[in-house]
């Protein structure tokens, strides 16, 4: 048994398979934090004013805040100082056609199995490609276009679409709402921008794959996503980054508005570079995700399933400000070695007969810890507000933590609120029971551990379920004894 | 088919097989009864391949292989199974797909193509109604909430699916009614061929008279102290297990 143990270690340590670094060259800032940088990245982008300005607000805003210390992880002060805040790879200015794009990068994501090639797409999801600062390439956006969609870089929404994004951005994840989120403000280089007209559901899913390449490097991205009355949507977001020693900040936001019986549904897959066996490098993964039921009947859905990431700070909320709106937050979230998670949901009982529901389900291996922190909150005029919350740990060795937080406010008398919660650890006995019907024991924890997170695996688009499972048991490998 | 030489096992550091000698040839049944806590269990579980076991002495040969070398996945590949005293529960995972996952995975060992979904669907079917098991219950979470005898019809569907060698049943009957008891046993009895064996652990007669053993074997304390054919198991239920001591030249009390 040991000695298997052993081997599986092995094959846990060379696990990472998407740890290479591709030789781009790249256009940079120098390293560091100022008003210059912020100015600098907004005269690259060609930006118009009032952009530079709400940037430079942000900035400013910035400056006066302290970086968060409630969370349930511990990690090494960033210098912000030694970051660079823009990155993006060297390639001809604009593109007329995907077929433009730089072979080299092109090969990146083909090695991601993500093709940028429209004729050997994915099965009807339209992708958005960004590495590193910039998004390089967005498929099938004539299709969505003939629609009213617009699924485009943010870059590009500033310079089209301005009014859209004067309207909608910071609106549901104000500037100065947290650290993070002010610092994604000031420096954001790019991210993905969706517009879904009144009334059209999308006939595909959109997607957005984020890639870390270039070294010392924060990615700031930033999605903004509106669905208009009566639409429909369901977005995914995927991502990876090479191994490298040194950790790496990721500080995205992310921000869905639904009007009027609109539903968006946004998945993503997150496999950042976790670090390696010892703990060592991986990426600092500070998210603000949230999204704002504004109208009537709308409804928001997170599904995330975690792998990755040094340490994980993620919260996708919802604000259930549409009378009978529903908020739902599905997650699966894996620790494994030294990784941290404090992760969890909000959800914010505004309107009347609002609806929340949170499943989330954290398996923790290793020396890893892994938190669920959620806050449910039903306001004085949130009549008959309901929220059921189930979250479940399970944990592989005994070295590991499995924590709880769930905060509970409620101001009507009429809310139901139910919370109930489990930890249980994979057995002994069940490994063997499997292994006694001709299962070796990699195949039994990827078993059990995907019969524990069926729930929220069920909640994935087809495309991304297959990939999520593996992934799963990829993650776990060699953490069982 | 399965050759057992003074096997001796412990667990931390209590002896509890003192020396199993054991001789099993295709085709035969075996039964094997015995007071609670005499080490049944144990020698299914060593045999099986359990790794809170150590195997102190002696040697076991299946198929002319030696067993205890291998991995407890390799063994059941090889065609052994157990049927649990007490099966697991893994909630979230269907009894269809953990049984397709482990069909899978031995005819992966033994080089053959993974079944297809038609081929797969037949032959669940098939031994669905051998062991009159409902499909509802195998859609649910395995053994999760499972009554006792539905566990125990449960893994016989599995010994069924996986077509083993070599079958040790660990007390199936216990928590049978008396139907379900006729039911277990005939689909014991309809895989049982020239080419595999079986190995019947029970308290009960009433099983051997469904499934009737070539030999009954009696464990006591770590050892097979008695052997015999299937009228052994009669004389047990008569007389109760003070014969036996009493052979030994153990104290009986009164
Ligand atoms: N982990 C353990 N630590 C110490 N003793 C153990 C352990 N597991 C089993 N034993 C002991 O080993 C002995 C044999 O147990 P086993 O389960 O093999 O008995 P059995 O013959 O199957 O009994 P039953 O008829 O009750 O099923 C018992 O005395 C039991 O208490
Ligand atoms: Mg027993």
């Amino acid at each position: 048994m040991s000695e298997m143990l052993t081997t599986l270690e092995q094959t846990a340590l060379s696990e990472y398979k998407y740890g290479w670094v591709t030789n781009i060259e790249a256009d940079e800032a120098p390293p560091g934090l100022s008003e210059d940088i912020v100015r600098f990245i907004s005269a690259k982008k060609n930006e118009p004013e009032w952009m530079l300005d709400w940037r430079l607000k942000a900035y400013r805003h910035w400056l006066k805040m302290s970086e968060p210390e409630w969370a349930n992880v511990k990690y090494p002060k960033v210098d912000y100082n030694a970051i660079k805040y823009y990155s993006a790879p060297k390639q001809k200015k604009t593109l007329n056609s995907l077929d433009e794009v730089d072979p080299e990068l092109r090969a990146t994501f083909e090695k991601l199995g993500i093709s940028l090639d429209e004729q050997k797409r994915l099965s009807n999801v339209a992708v958005d490609a960004v590495i590193d600062s910039v998004s390089i390439a967005t498929t099938f956006k004539k299709q969505l276009a003939e629609l009213g969609i617009i699924f485009c870089s943010m870059s590009e929404a500033i310079q089209e679409h301005p009014e859209l994004i004067k309207k909608w951005l910071g609106s549901v994840v104000p500037m100065t709402d947290n650290y993070f989120s002010a610092l994604n403000s000031a420096v954001f280089s790019d991210g993905s921008f969706c517009y879904i007209p009144k009334g059209v559901k999308s006939p595909m899913e959109l997607s957005t794959y984020f890639r870390i390449n270039a070294e010392n490097t924060g990615q700031f991205e930033r999605t903004l996503i509106v669905a208009e009355e009566g639409s429909y949507v369901s977005y995914l977001e995927g991502c990876t980054a090479p191994m490298r020693d040194e950790n790496q900040l990721h500080a995205a936001v992310v921000e869905i508005v639904a009007l009027d019986n609109a539903e968006v549904k946004y998945s993503t897959v997150q496999n950042w570079y976790p670090g390696d066996k010892d703990g060592k490098g991986g990426i600092y993964n500070f998210v603000t995700k949230r999204g704002i039921c504004a109208g009537v009947n709308s409804k928001i859905s997170w599904t995330q399933v975690e792998t990755g990431s040094a340490v994980t700070w993620k919260y996708p909320s919802v604000i259930l400000k549409g009378d009978n709106s529903q908020g739902e937050f599905y997650s699966v979230a894996v620790t494994n070695n030294h990784q941290q998670a404090d992760t969890g949901t909000k959800m914010m009982h505004i309107g009347k007969n609002t609806r929340s529901r949170i499943v989330s389900k954290g398996i923790s291996a290793g020396f890893s810890q892994n938190s669920y922190r959620g806050l449910v909150q039903v306001g004085k005029n949130a009549i008959n507000a309901r929220n059921f919350s189930q979250c479940d740990s399970l944990l592989l060795g005994d070295k590991c933590g499995a924590h709880t937080f769930p905060y509970i406010e409620v101001k009507n008398s009429t809310a139901q609120v139910e919370h109930e919660a489990t930890t249980s650890k994979i057995g002994e006995d069940q490994i063997f029971y499997c292994n006694q019907r001709g299962l070796d024991t990699e195949t039994a924890v990827a078993l059990i551990i995907n019969g524990f997170a069926k729930e929220v695996m069920n909640q994935l688009p087809m495309e991304f379920a297959v990939e999520a499972q593996k992934l799963l048991a990829i993650s776990l490998e060699g953490s069982v004894g | 088919m399965l050759s057992i030489k003074n096997l001796q096992a412990r667990i931390e550091e209590k002896e509890i097989l003192k020396g199993i000698n054991l001789e099993i040839k295709a085709g035969e049944v075996h039964a094997i009864m015995g007071p609670n806590g005499s080490g049944k269990s144990t020698l299914a579980s060593v045999l099986a391949g359990r790794s809170d076991y150590e195997v102190t002495g002696g040697t076991v040969e299946f198929q002319g292989k030696d067993l205890l070398e291998l991995a407890p996945e390799d063994r059941a590949r090889e065609g052994v199974f157990l049927a649990f005293q007490y099966p697991i529960e893994i909630p979230g995972v269907s009894t269809t797909n953990f049984i397709k996952t482990a069909v899978n995975e031995v005819r992966k060992y033994r080089g053959e193509e993974p079944m297809d979904a038609v081929a797969f669907l037949k032959k669940m079917k098939e031994k669905m109604k051998l062991v009159e098991i409902d499909q509802s219950l195998l859609s649910r979470s395995l053994n999760e909430g499972f009554s006792g005898g539905e566990k125990k019809r449960n893994e016989i569907f599995q010994m069924a699916m996986l077509e083993p060698k070599f079958a040790i049943l660990d007390e199936t009957d216990s928590g049978l009614d008396i139907d379900a008891l006729r039911i277990v046993a005939e689909g014991v009895n309809k895989l049982k061929s020239k080419d595999n064996a079986t190995l019947v652990i029970t308290h009960y007669q009433r099983l051997l008279e469904y499934i009737v053993p070539d030999y009954v074997h009696v464990l006591y304390k770590g050892r097979i102290v008695k052997s015999g054919g299937k009228e052994l198991a009669l004389e047990l239920e008569e007389k109760g297990y003070d014969f036996i001591k009493e052979e030994l030249g153990e104290e009986v009390e009164a």
